[in-house]
């Protein structure tokens, strides 16, 4: 994980539910690849053509409400998404997003700081967002210890992997 | 961090503490639990890589997890197909013994509490939101993603951020043809959709310790659409008995203290509740049924099933309305009872007559139309009354379709009458 994060912005309403993100009609698709295809199908139709790596998408409340599926931030981390940005996150989706490694932030206020199309500068470590276009600015509290410990690590996969071989009890390489 | 207060603990604290091995807990506190259940659906099709890439194994404890397929069973296309195939390998490789494949099978939640796979004092997780439904059994049950399942796997160990609680307090008498769905929409109405997110909802009061099993089940489910991390009811006589013949593992019954600290309290009368409904596009949007009965609001299908309410009293609920009744015409009504051993109870008691008889479809247990991916689903502009527990945009089928959310008893009267009915009438 970088510490200061640049992207465009990608702007999307409130309840925005896991089914908006991946729609049910693909949960039998297990390959990122194949499901970025789909991503926002119902929410945001042109974004998975348009959207390019390292894009941020910012949300209003309850992002990623409804079931479970970690297709959804899969789908957004395969299409490059460089983090996602929520005044709040449904408590599903901000798990599966920081245990894939994806920096997931939850602030109030942060919809409302950006448009379509804006420019936005994440520094994780200060715990700031700026839009660059307005020159506005909003501050978060650090995320806790074991979160960073895990998007540091780049997700929970090398994590356990780390504690499993220092545990002794990794498969032989 | 290290617990501040000296104040009572509840449910949910008192849960997670055991299984952290701690005194107690704190709200914000971060621990490591001990998973004592661990549950996949086919979305474990989906842990099977990265347990891999965590260069893990063998699994923690092969007596502690269960594999329950739902979604499309048997399978409804190549890549649902795919899927079980993979968790019949994982499970044959890893040696993983409980395994409810085609034949044996349910919805994955409904197979957890009917064979008693979590009792009180757990910590279960599975790969399902409405993992949620077994709180009901005084456990934190709590929906997680299949990556974060494959460390679980690994383990037997979970990060777990302790939730504050808010306490639901419910006094009064349902009256007839008002039940635990209508209850659970009106707290919704309440608390709404992001009114309980990250936290834990502990369901108490008179009318709580009144309700079933089954009820509790009900209401615990709907603690998902609150965002909440886990809906619980403390564990009582009701608790034990049904546990008695069929518990899994031994019981850590545990409940709150009369002190504990609580974020919120909310207190509900539900002495004249009318039954409630959902309507589109959200949970939430709760309101009197009989006032929306009133617009005469015309549907298209109807479906008695799901995880929320689809258990045999749900269902004999229903059939009591229909015998004798026809389903309405131009409705289409689809029946899908929430395990196998449901079925083969409808089965014996002629239910599945009542409904085939009636013009209804009467599905084997699976997920069926709840989610859209796999049958009964809605064309654009649709409307259908479903006694399931989402009706966000699409989840039944096109965005454009309608969906409202109700009890079983008001499924059947509008499937009877065509259009939106409060089921006191046809009582
Ligand atoms: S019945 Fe519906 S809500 Fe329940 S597990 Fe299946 S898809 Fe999910």
């Amino acid at each position: 994980m970088r510490d200061v994060i640049e992207g465009r912005v990608w702007v999307l309403g409130k309840d925005v539910d896991t089914d908006q993100i991946i729609s049910g009609k693909y949960l039998t698709i297990i390959d990122p690849e194949e499901l970025k295809k789909h991503v926002f199908e119902i929410a945001l139709p042109e974004f998975a053509s348009a959207a390019r790596a390292g894009d941020i998408v910012v949300a209003d409340e309850n992002f990623g409400c409804g079931s479970s599926r970690e297709h959804a931030p899969q789908a957004l981390r395969a299409i490059g998404v460089s983090a996602l940005l929520a005044d709040s996150f449904a408590r599903i989706m901000f798990r599966n997003a920081i245990n894939l490694g994806l920096p997931a932030i939850e602030l109030r206020g942060v919809r409302a700081l950006f448009e379509k199309g804006d420019l936005a500068r994440i520094e994780m470590g200060a715990g700031r967002i700026t839009n660059l276009r307005t020159g506005r600015t909003i501050s978060f509290p650090p995320l806790p210890s074991q979160v960073l410990d895990l998007l540091e690590a780049g997700g929970l996969v090398e994590t356990v992997r780390r504690r499993l071989i220092a545990e002794g009890k990794a498969a032989a390489q | 961090m290290t617990p501040a207060s000296n104040g009572g603990l509840t449910l949910a604290e008192k849960v997670l503490a055991r299984s952290a091995g701690l005194e107690r807990v704190v709200p914000g506190q971060i621990i490591e639990g001990a998973v004592d259940l661990a549950m996949m659906h086919e979305q474990g099709a989906q842990t099977v890589a990265p347990f891999a890439q965590m260069g893990a194994t063998r699994v923690w404890d092969p007596e502690r997890v269960v594999i329950a397929i739902d979604h499309w069973v048997p399978a409804s296309t190549e890549g649902a197909a795919v899927l079980h195939r993979i968790l019949r390998k994982f499970a044959a490789e890893k040696g993983l013994p409980h395994f409810y494949d085609v034949g044996n099978h349910g919805i994955c939640h409904q197979i957890l509490a009917e064979n008693g796979w979590v009792v009180p004092g757990d910590l279960a997780v599975g790969t399902d939101s409405h993992t949620n439904m077994l709180g009901a059994m005084g456990a934190v049950a709590a929906g997680i993603g299949p990556t974060e399942m494959a460390a679980v796997l690994a383990l037997g160990k979970i990060w777990l951020k302790v939730p504050p609680t808010i306490q639901i307090r419910a006094r009064g008498h349902l009256g007839p043809g008002v039940t635990a769905k209508d209850l659970i929409l009106r707290v919704l109405g309440e608390v709404r959709t992001t009114g309980a997110t990250y936290k834990s909802v502990e369901f108490t009061g008179s009318t709580i310790d009144g309700l079933s099993m089954p009820e509790r089940f009900t209401m615990c489910n709907m603690t998902t659409e609150m965002g909440a991390k886990c809906g619980m009811v403390g564990p009582d006589d009701k608790t034990f008995e049904y546990l008695e013949k069929i518990a899994k593992h031994p019981m850590h019954p545990l409940s709150a203290d009369a002190d504990a600290t609580y974020e919120t309290q909310v207190d509900i009368d539900v002495d004249g509740m009318p039954p409630m409904v959902a309507c589109p596009y959200s949970p939430d949007n709760v309101r009197p049924l009989p006032d929306v009965a009133r617009e005469h609001v015309k549907i298209d299908q109807a479906f008695l099933g799901s995880c929320t309410n689809a258990r045999i009293e749900d269902i004999r609920e229903g059939a009591a309305l229909m015998r004798g009744e026809r389903v309405h015409a131009g409705v289409r009504f689809i029946v899908s009872p929430a395990s196998t051993s449901i079925y083969q109870q409808c089965l014996r008691e002629g239910l599945i007559e009542v409904f085939t008889n009636a013009g209804a479809v009467f599905t084997n247990s699976s997920c069926s139309a709840c989610f859209g991916g796999n049958m009964g689903i809605l064309a654009p502009e649709e409307v259908c009354a479903s006694s399931s527990n989402r009706n966000f945009p699409g989840r039944m089928g096109a965005k454009e379709a309608r969906i409202y959310l109700m009890s079983p008893a008001a499924v059947v009267a509008t499937a009877i009458r065509g259009e939106i009915t409060d089921p006191r009438e046809l009582q």
